[in-house]
Parts: structure tokens; C-alpha cells; sequence
């Protein structure tokens, strides 16, 4: 076993926006054992999970993973990425299998073994447990999963743990390309597989998955290098101008997750409440005291389902004349009825998203008083067709336009456009599961695949 | 008695996602001087957050006063998860503003 093993993280979701180079042959320069990150979150909302589609562009992709491929392959090293494509849904996985396969050739590179696993769940081995009288429980204030929601639900992903990624080390992988699973997985896998404490592997993983957000000052997309021992973890800033500092380490851990102390991953709870944090030299911080406390009893896998709620169009209008701005309720109103009287109360939704009011806060915004002299109003409408999702929309919009209100001095059309016309999105989707699975054995929801490319 | 605003105190105040169906807020200071400051003076808890954002406790799922990174840290629950039709800040990250001008008394 080797006394320190580091890892180079070049980006916190790989392909959303494109990996800097420069810090990322910085690091290259200083020989990593590894080079790997993760892919996806669920930050990006229901819809590219249902509708299985990515919100990165393939080019960035494309970009992001040919960098770390080559050089991985140049230093002999595995290459590890977690949650292919933003969502880690199976034809994810098969498309990044695919780049990988095209690098390969562009490059002329050849015999390595790569590996890959699916995190996709089939609904029916859902319900089946389900209908054996297993509970799948709610997370994040969520009561257990009811057969409606699941039958409301489109596609799911279990959130994979160290386990598929250990067994494709164990089988060899210098590739591997995983499905769904914890951004600190991908780093803590390797370093348990080598035979680092799971207590530092997990934490390890914890600060490098969103490279370098946790260093300072703030730039993202930068990479950065962790270092394991058998005593601590070390994380510095690949950047020239970035820093690794108590600050923005300590920071990090409270980035995105309701306590800054606690990690929950298939297969336990990192615990962070005894880190202590010291500056080792300029751009680097380390780190000693995590605790990975391991789960009693059966492993308990996140579940992230979504489901379709219907077609969906957009439409725009504004206001300007003051008037019209104090009885904007009105005017919404008014188009409201107009939807209503040829669909009726029911079978479709129908939402005014009015900025300038609440638009970004809806209900959370303190300040009830319109201060604007303008204000845009976004209609959205959804329903089961597109052509009914259309209408919805065109006449849940159009009738601002002709919004009744008895004092207004502008006759000719109460609204402004910049489009006449609503405009068709990708279909509207919901969370519908955020829930736990128990199993016997973690590696039942993944199946594992490895190729040899010749 | 003086106060300062919020926002003349800490070096980050920010909004983000915390799952599918949170939305966590931190309230991060440079120096330890103005985290001890803000923390004793006790203003900022789930009382004055439920006054803000109008709502109830029982909508409040963290509150933690974050030693190691000078920084007190709250989450609540969305009232629907994001991404959701009608919700509009898919990443949650813009629903911090509110904060920026808590009055907090400095002696």
C-alpha cells in the first residue's frame, strides 16, 4: 500500500461548463494517482430525469472528458467519473461509454479495460417490494412512498455508493463511467479500495467533489488536488491565485446540504462535528478528525424519481402604465376567466409569474407592495396535449391584452409583447420520488459491465 | 444603541438548493470578531426567519451555528420541490435578499 495517493478533481459536474485547462495540467504535472469527478445533480430541476435529456451541451462534454482521458491514459492512471450526463440515467452512461470509445480512436490509444454501471430502477421491482410490505421512506420531510406516486413516476436513479465503483476497481478498470451515485463516492471508492481509513476516504471525497469551490478566491471550474495518508486528508488549489484555506475548506462543507456536519451515503453517515482544519502551507489545507459512521442493519439507497405532468408553453407580456400595475391581480384575473370558459376549472395548469411583484420569491417574498414602473409577466400552461397546452397558454396570455379594467386610459391593449405567439418547452416534470430503498447488497440495483477496448 | 446592516457584517450571504426539496441559506463572515458578534447578539434565529419569509417552525428543517467556518446556516423546506410547475427558482439560489438588510446592534 501506497503512504499517500492523490487525486486530481478538475471540475464539481463535468460538462456543465467547461474545465480550465490551466490548472488542470498544473495538476497533471504533479503526477496524481487518479483523475476523477463527478457529472451530475440534481440542482438542474425534474425535467432532464423524466424526459431523459441533459441540460450540458455535448460539445463541453465532449471537451471535459477528452482532457482527462488522454492524460490519464498518458500517466497510466484510472480515470473516474460519477453520475455520467447530469442525470446518470442509462443512455447517459451509454453515451459517455460512447465518447470514451471515440476518444480512444482519436487518439489512437488502445487496451484498456473500461468499466461502466447503470444506476436506472425499473419501476416493477419497485412496486413488487412495495407489494411485499416494504416501506420505501420519504426523505427531507417526505412521508413514504405511496403506489400513486410511484405510478405517477417517469424514470428513476438509485443513488449509488462506493460499492459499484470498488468492484470495477477490483476487476481492473483504468475507465470507468458511473451512473448515479454520491459525489463523494467517486473519490472515496479508490481510496478504500487501496486501504485508507473510510472515515478519511469519505471525507476526501467530501471536499473534492466540487473542485475547486472549495478554495478561495471564488472561481469555479478550477482544479484542485487531494492528498490522503493514513493520518489526514490535504486538499490545495491547482490555480496560481487560488488557495485551499480553513476558510474556504471549513466553508465548503456546509455548500448545498441543510448541516454543514453530517454526509449521508449509501452505506452510512460521514460526520464532520470533530474536523479540525489547519493551514499545512499556502495553497493547502488539512484536514483531520472526519468520522465515517457506518449504518446498522440493511444499506438504505436514495431513490430520485421523476414523473411527467404534462405539455408546457411559455408566454410573456408587460405592463407599464401605472394604473394597470396597481390591479395586475385584476388583469390576471380576468385572463384566468377567459381560460376557464372554454376549459373550465379543472384538467389543466395554468400559473402568472409576475416580476416585479414575486417573481423569483412567489410566497417567501417579504415585500407585498409593487415598487416597479414595470412589470413581465411569464403564463405558463400545461396540460395533457400540446395543443391544449397551447390554447391554455395563448389565451391565458393574450387576454391580458384585453384585460377589462374600468379606469384604464389605454384602450388599444393593456399588455406589451415581444413575441405574438407562446412558445413550446420541454414537457413540465415533479420530483416525485426523494425516498429510500433497503438492501441486502448494494450492488442488486447496479449492474456492473466492463469492455476492453482493442 | 448603533446597529449595523447584515450585509456590512458577513462576507457571503447566499441561497442554494439542499436536495430536490430544500433550500439551505448561509450567512458566512471573514473574521471571527463579526460571527461572535452576530451569533451572541442572537438576532438572527428561527423566529426573525419565520417573521422574513412568513413561515411557520415547523417549515424550518436546520438551524446551526457553524463554529469551523464562522457562519450560521439555516434550511427550510420548499413549499414544492424545484423545478416544479409554478415553483420559480429552480436552484434556489436567489431567495437569500432578504437578509442582506437585518439590523444587527453592535453596542
Amino acid at each position: 500500500m501506497k503512504k499517500e495517493l492523490n487525486f486530481l478533481c478538475p471540475n464539481g459536474h463535468l460538462g456543465f461548463a467547461p474545465t480550465k485547462e490551466g490548472s488542470f495540467y498544473i495538476g497533471v504535472k504533479e503526477k496524481p494517482d487518479y483523475i476523477l469527478c463527478d457529472s451530475g445533480s440534481d440542482d438542474i430541476g425534474p425535467t432532464p430525469l423524466g424526459a431523459d435529456i441533459c441540460t450540458s451541451l455535448k460539445s463541453t462534454q465532449i471537451h471535459d472528458l477528452e482532457l482527462m482521458f488522454v492524460e490519464s491514459r498518458k500517466l497510466g492512471i484510472p480515470m473516474i467519473i460519477g453520475s455520467a450526463g447530469d442525470t446518470g440515467t442509462n443512455r447517459q452512461v451509454d453515451s459517455y461509454v460512447e465518447i470514451i470509445k471515440d476518444l480512444a480512436k482519436k487518439h489512437n490509444v488502445s487496451k484498456f479495460k473500461l468499466g461502466y454501471f447503470y444506476s436506472e430502477v425499473d419501476k416493477q421491482y419497485l412496486l413488487t417490494k412495495m407489494q411485499n410490505g416494504e416501506t420505501l421512506e420519504g426523505l427531507d420531510g417526505r412521508h413514504d412512498l405511496t403506489l400513486e406516486e410511484l405510478e405517477k413516476t417517469d424514470r428513476i436513479v438509485a443513488v449509488a455508493g462506493v460499492h459499484p465503483y470498488i468492484k470495477l476497481l477490483d476487476m481492473g478498470a483504468d475507465v470507468i463511467i458511473g451512473g448515479r451515485s454520491s459525489d463523494c463516492a467517486v473519490f472515496a471508492a479508490p481510496a478504500i479500495q487501496q486501504g485508507f481509513s473510510e472515515d478519511l476516504s469519505y471525507y476526501l471525497g467530501k471536499v473534492l467533489e466540487c473542485a475547486s469551490f472549495c478554495a478561495e478566491p471564488y472561481g469555479g471550474k478550477e482544479s484542485v488536488m487531494g492528498t490522503i495518508s493514513e493520518t489526514d486528508v490535504k486538499v490545495k488549489a491547482m490555480h496560481p491565485d487560488q488557495m485551499c484555506t480553513i476558510a474556504s475548506v471549513a466553508g465548503h462543507a456546509m455548500y448545498e446540504r441543510s448541516n454543514p456536519f453530517f454526509e449521508y451515503v449509501a452505506g452510512g453517515m460521514l460526520d464532520m462535528s470533530n474536523c479540525n482544519y489547519e493551514q499545512y502551507d499556502k495553497k493547502t489545507c488539512r484536514i483531520t478528525g472526519p468520522k465515517f459512521i457506518p449504518i446498522e442493519g440493511k444499506v438504505k439507497v436514495k431513490l430520485e424519481g421523476a414523473g411527467k405532468v404534462g405539455e408546457r408553453f411559455i408566454g410573456m407580456a408587460g405592463i407599464r402604465d401605472p394604473y394597470s400595475i396597481k390591479n395586475v391581480d385584476k388583469m390576471i384575473e380576468w385572463a384566468k376567466t377567459q381560460v376557464e370558459e372554454k376549459f373550465g376549472k379543472e384538467g389543466y395548469q395554468l400559473y402568472y409569474i409576475v416580476y416585479g411583484k414575486n417573481g423569483v420569491m412567489g410566497d417567501l417574498e417579504p415585500i407585498k407592495e409593487i415598487k416597479s414602473h414595470e412589470l413581465c409577466i411569464v403564463v405558463q400552461g400545461i396540460a395533457p396535449t400540446k395543443e391544449m397546452a397551447e390554447e391554455v397558454t395563448m389565451i391565458g396570455t393574450r387576454q391580458l391584452f384585453y384585460a377589462r379594467l374600468p379606469e384604464v386610459k389605454g384602450t388599444a391593449g393593456s399588455v406589451s409583447f415581444i413575441l405574438d405567439e407562446v412558445i413550446q418547452t420541454t414537457p413540465a416534470y415533479m420530483w416525485t420520488l426523494d425516498h429510500t430503498v433497503s438492501v441486502d447488497d448494494p450492488m442488486e440495483l447496479f449492474e456492473v459491465n466492463m469492455i476492453e477496448v482493442e | 444603541m448603533s446597529t449595523k446592516k447584515l450585509f456590512e457584517l458577513a462576507k457571503t450571504i447566499r441561497s442554494k438548493n439542499a436536495g430536490t426539496d430544500k433550500i439551505t441559506f448561509d450567512i458566512i463572515f471573514r473574521e471571527k470578531e463579526n460571527y461572535e458578534l452576530v451569533k451572541k447578539s442572537g438576532v438572527i434565529n428561527k423566529a426573525l426567519i419565520c417573521q422574513i419569509y412568513g413561515l411557520e417552525e415547523k417549515d424550518i428543517a436546520d438551524f446551526v451555528e457553524f463554529d469551523p467556518g464562522y457562519a450560521i446556516k439555516f434550511t427550510i423546506y420548499r413549499k414544492k420541490p424545484s423545478g416544479s410547475p409554478g415553483e420559480t427558482d429552480i436552484f434556489g439560489c436567489q431567495q437569500y435578499p432578504p437578509l442582506l438588510d437585518i439590523e444587527i446592534p453592535i453596542g
